[in-house]
Parts: structure tokens; sequence; C-alpha cells
């Protein structure tokens, strides 16, 4: 740890602060991760990430921007990691999954906010997230209202905040004004690296990240065995992880977990026991290390089959049609790509109810319990229709809006468990 | 074969035995600080073949005792539909929690809804409602009987409504009036849960706050429906438990549930 103190400080992180971050972190991770039974080996990797996240990773941020190249860090994903890559930049996922300084979030945010923005705002303010540091440009984007405004207060506290307009309708106006955003931000990040975008690096930047993407599609595509290959907690770690560690490493690393896997499903190996009960979580995204409600269900005798998130299927379904023989075209395809993510602030949003549906079936899932962050508008009006949809055509829900603080775990815990029996009565 | 249930709670700790379908034994305590201790003392000395543990420290029993685990949701569906077998709807309003349980056809758990962490609308809620009104809980649901309108109560925060309870009275309000008040919002509260989960219809009403004869009536008005009290509200989710235990062996379930009827 100690080797990564200069670079801390040359950072401008709060050490002292930082360091009872870390020192959590790693009492959370050994309790959640590294004590669960049968892991697969290819997890090493993962927990290596993990362990080095605040390190090793950031060393190689900071060696690259020594290099030239560009750190741009975001919270959404509607920022397209491939034209980052096509200037040679670095996109990087920020911290914001944790109740850590919510105390200095609350001096200049209202109490009543989503805890993903209020955790973005006590990282920052509280000076421990080297993510955000070491981002020579954040990116924001217009979602829900609360991250719209919330970036209006963010703006004076760093460096270069460049915001992305979103549509909030699947129209072709809507996709007109997509497209022109992504246009102004591939001008944007011309500027910024001094680097022009050509056909030719912006088509490796979509190979990348689509490699990345199918990486973790394998991953999901695996869960659907009995016994799970791998437990949710896991996966979604490994989908965490996609949004920090560096893509064509990350790939390698997912498909030789995957190589593993494969064989345990062959041999019939698992992580729980044949027939335990599936579940499919579907809603707002789990930042890491916010692993709260995955590791109550996966510690009440039920396993996560698949996430219907950004931090999962959300983010990560579609890939980028890599055709394309002009910038302009390409950018038709990154456009066409992002305009299909069914994020809740869209209006109106059937395509996502679909989708569970469909990931209900093809994991072989027995429930989908519905994530909703607390004051996050969107999911939580959404999950009202979405609940009753489902629960219309036989599939079994249970709601849950919580926050990142620990106070209501034994509530969750017990209903968790009575959604477990309910489905096991059936 | 004598099976066991016990329900530890946030504010009491029950305990019920069955044998061939009889209860042969209930026992109630107060939880006090230490669940664990208050638990294992009840069932210190009493003859059991098999328990379950059930309720907010069933988790805690289990790793003293050797004992199966029932989330109360589904004690308390199993239990009311061991004393009443026609129920479809229950409500519990214990200590720290509310919950409305619909129940399917064949009489098995469906949908069910929670109060999610803080104490509003439960009966704790109740309890400092009580005593900040100066009155007994039996007082307190006689007071609210006996009012012609309520003092609409605004805050279901048991903090905030305790000092706008205080608000209230220092303005010169009767005090039977805000006690009608405090019951209406509990149990618009618990309404609210209830056609969240069903359609109304006839409610089996447990757990501690059953005892309190206002909320009953309350509940049965809001609603329009008829609204079925047991005499112990309070062992339900233990009753549950124990038959939970005795499924497990296989043998006692239908006789259970035939007989506590008229044993209850």
């Amino acid at each position: 740890m100690s080797n990564y103190t200069q670079m801390w400080s040359d950072l401008g992180l709060d050490l002292n602060a930082h360091d009872a971050l870390l020192s959590i972190l790693g009492e959370a991770y050994q309790s959640i991760f590294l004590s669960q039974k049968d892991r697969p080996e290819g997890m090493k990797y993962f927990d290596f990430v993990m362990s080095e996240v605040h390190g090793l990773r950031i060393r190689e941020l900071l060696d690259a921007k020594a290099a030239g190249r560009k750190v741009v860090g975001s919270y959404c994903v509607f920022v397209p990691e491939e034209l980052i890559l096509a200037v040679d930049g670095i996109s990087v996922g920020l911290c914001a999954g944790a109740e850590f300084n919510f105390e200095g979030a609350e001096e200049v945010l209202p109490r009543n906010i989503c805890p993903l923005i209020k955790s973005a705002f006590g990282f920052k303010r509280g000076l421990v997230c080297p993510y955000v540091e070491a981002s020579d440009i954040i990116v924001g984007e217009n979602t829900c209202d609360g991250k719209k405004k919330a970036y209006e207060v963010l703006a004076p506290m760093v460096r270069d905040l460049y915001i992305i307009d979103l549509p909030q309708m699947k129209s072709d106006a809507g996709k007109a004004l997509l497209k022109d955003e992504y246009r102004k931000f591939m001008k944007k990040l011309e500027d910024a690296s001094g680097r022009k975008i050509t056909v030719e690096t912006l088509k490796k930047g979509i190979e990348i990240t689509n490699a990345k993407r199918k990486a973790v599609k394998r991953l999901a595509e695996l869960r659907k065995a009995d016994p799970a290959p791998i437990s949710g907690l896991d996966a979604l770690l490994v989908n965490q992880i996609f949004f920090y560690d560096d893509p064509v490493r990350f790939t390698n690393s997912v498909n030789a977990l995957c190589d593993e896997l494969e064989q345990r499903v062959k041999d019939g190996v698992g992580v729980f026991p044949q027939n335990t009960t599936r579940l499919l979580v579907s809603g707002c995204p789990m930042a890491v290390p916010n692993w709260k409600v995955p590791m109550i269900v996966e510690s009440s005798g039920a396993v996560i089959v698949g996430e219907e998130s950004c931090v999962g299927e959300r983010g990560t379904r579609w890939l980028t049609d890599e055709k394309g023989e002009t910038v302009d075209e390409l950018l038709d395809s990154i456009t066409d790509r992002y305009f299909q993510i069914d994020c809740a602030v869209f209006t109106p949003n059937p395509s996502r109810v679909d989708h569970v549906k469909d990931m209900y079936r093809r994991y072989n899932a027995q429930g989908v319990i519905h994530y909703s962050l607390q004051f996050c508008h969107p999911y939580t009006i959404e999950s009202g229709p979405v609940e009753a949809a489902l629960e219309k055509a036989g599939i079994p829900v249970l709601r849950l809006e919580t926050d990142y603080s620990q106070e209501d775990a034994g509530q969750i815990k017990t209903r968790v468990e009575a959604f477990r029996e309910r489905i096991e009565a059936q | 074969m004598r099976a066991a249930g016990i329900d530890i709670g946030s504010r009491t700790v029950k305990l019920v035995v069955i044998e061939h379908g009889q209860l042969v034994l209930t026992q109630k305590r107060l939880t006090l600080h230490d669940p664990l201790e208050m638990a294992s003392e009840l069932v210190r000395g009493v003859n059991y073949d098999t328990i379950t543990a059930t309720g907010y420290g069933r988790h805690l029993f289990k790793s003293l005792h050797e004992c199966g685990i029932v989330s109360e949701i589904k004690a308390f569906a199993m239990g009311a539909k061991a004393i009443l077998p026609r129920c479809r709807l229950i409500l519990d309003i214990g200590g720290q929690d509310t919950k409305a349980i619909s129940l399917t056809a064949e009489g098995e758990m469906n949908k069910f809804e929670m109060n999610d962490r803080c104490a509003a609308g439960t009966g704790r809620f109740l309890e400092v409602m009580a005593a900040a009104l100066g009155y007994t809980l039996e007082e307190f649901s006689k007071a609210a009987l006996s009012a012609k309108r309520p003092e609409k109560i605004n805050s279901m925060c048991t903090v905030f409504a305790e000092s706008e309870v205080i608000s209230l009275t220092a303005r010169g309000a009767a005090r039977n009036e805000v006690a009608l008040g405090i019951h209406k919002a509990i149990v618009s509260r618990a309404v609210a849960l209830l056609r969240r989960v069903s359609p109304p219809q006839e409610v089996f009403f447990a757990g501690g706050v059953a005892l309190n004869e206002c909320m009953r009536a309350l509940i049965g008005q809001e609603l329009g429906v008829p609204v079925f009290v047991p005499p112990e509200p309070q062992i339900v989710g233990a009753l549950g438990a124990a038959l939970h235990a005795a499924g497990e062996a296989h043998e006692m379930r239908r006789t259970v549930e035939a007989v506590e009827v008229n044993r209850l």
C-alpha cells in the first residue's frame, strides 16, 4: 500500500480518509467475496484488480497520462467508450457505490437525493476517489433530473466537466439529437487529445469495446446452467470491473474465466447445489462497492443468475455494428447501438419489461427482484408497472427500494427469504 | 411428537408447542435487550422434539440451537391458515414491522408487502404516541373510540409525529381526538399495504396491535370487510413456526389444521 502514498498525495487525496475507506473496503471484500465457497480460479484476477483498484490501476492511468493519453471519467453507460478509445483515451467509471462522506455531500445537495449521486459527491468532496482526481475530462449526461441538476453543482469542483444531452423519447428527433451530441463529444475528445478520429481509429475502438461486451455476454450465457457455475456476486463484480480495467486485459481475463466455467458446466460443478432458487435482479445499477442486496440474496439460499441493469445486461447486451466506410457511418452505428438502451429515463420504455421477461426465460429464473435506489424516480416509478406486467405473466416479483446504508438489511433479508419461500412453495 | 415454534420479535418472544394437533403450550415474554438469552430462557426445560425459529432473531437463535428457520412472513401465513382455513388476506402489525400477506386460492403465500426500515405505523409507534398523550395502551384505544372526530396527524415518522402530537395538545386539541387521529394514520398506512397485495376481502388481523379494539374497528371500516382476530393474535407467527417444524417431520400438518380453531 505505502508504495502508493506519494501518488495519492500528488493526486490531492485526503490520505487519512482514503486509508479509512480502503480499510472498510478491504474488510467488506474479505467477508463478502473471499469467504464464498468453491469460487472459480479465474476470479483471482478480479480479486487482484480489486485489491489494486486504487493502486496499480491508478499508476497505469498516470503513466498513460504522462505518455500523452487522456483519462475520461463518466457515470453512465450512455457515454460511448468507442469514441474515447478512438482518440487513444482511457475510459473509467467513477466511484458512486458507497455511503462515504454523505455529510459532505449534504452540504451541497438535498438530503433526499439518490445515494448514487450522493456517493459521487461524497467521494469527490472527501477527496478519496483517485479516478475523479486523475480524470482529464469528466463526462456528465442528462439522464435523470437528479444527475442533470447535480452536474451543475459538480462543475466548479472538477477540472473539466463535459455534458452530453440525451433525448427522453425513442423518436427520430430523439435519435438525431443523440447523434448530434455524440458528434460534439467526438469533437471535444479530438480537441482535448489533439488526435483526429479516423475510420481506422474508430473501428479499432468499436472492436475493443465489442470484444469486451462479447466476453461478458459469454459469461452471462454460462450462468444459464444449473448448478450455477459462478455466484451472482462474482458475476456482478466482473460487470463492475468492466468499467475500470484496461479493456483488452479485462476481455482476456473474462474469457479465461469463461473457459474454466465451461468446464464446470460440463462437469456439473457449481457454487450452489443444483435446484437452488434462481433469481434475476432488475433495476438500478449497482456501482462498486454496492454489494448489499446480492450479498443478502446469496446468503439466503438463492442464487442470482442475471442482472437487468446498467451494470449488467442493459449496459452490455448490444454490440456496435463494425461495418461502415466513413466516420459518419460509424457514428450512425454507435448512435443506433446506444439509442436502444432501455433506461427508465425514457418514456415510454416498453422494451425494458420485454427484456426482463426474456432474461427470466433464458436464464431459467424463478423470480425477479426489482431493485430501486431510494429517491431514484425513474426506476421507483417504473417498478409498479413492471411488477404488474411481470406478475401478470406469472413471474413472481419482489420489489425492493433501498439505499447504501445497512439499517434495513434485516428487513430485506426477511423479505428475500419469504420471497424464496413463496417461489419454493409453487 | 411435540413440535415447537419460537417467534423472536423486536418487543416480545413467543413460544408455542403443539402435539397431535393440539396447542399444548404458549408462552410470551419481553425481548428486552438480549433476544437470544430471552429466547433461550423461554425454551429451557420445555419438552419438544423439533423446533423452528422465526422473527427477526431467528438466525441468532439458530447460531445456538438446532432448529429450522422460516421467515415471519411465511410463518404468519401458515399460522393464520391453520387458525382460519378460509383466510386469504393477512395483516400483522407487530412491534417493528407491519406486514400484509395475500394467499393463493390454494392457501399458499402469494404477494406480501412490509414496511421498510422505520417504525412508522407499527406497534412501537402506538406505544410512543400513547406515552406522548399520557395514556396506557388500553386507555389509548378506548379514548380513540370515544372521539367523535379525529385530529389529522400528518407525519408517520415516530419522532416527527411525537412532536406533532405535542404541538396539537399544546394548542388545546382534545386528547381523545388526537388519539383517534393517530389510529387513523396507522390504519391508512396498513390499508395501503393490504390493497397492494389483494383486492379488499376478509382480513385476518394478527400481531400485538390486533389487541387494540380501535385498530380492529377502523381496519374493517376503512376496507369495508370483516376483520377476524384470533384470541391470541400475538402467537400466530410462533404457531406457524411450530407447524413448519411439524411439517418437516411429515406427520402432523392435517390434524393441526383441523384442530386449533376449537382450541384457540
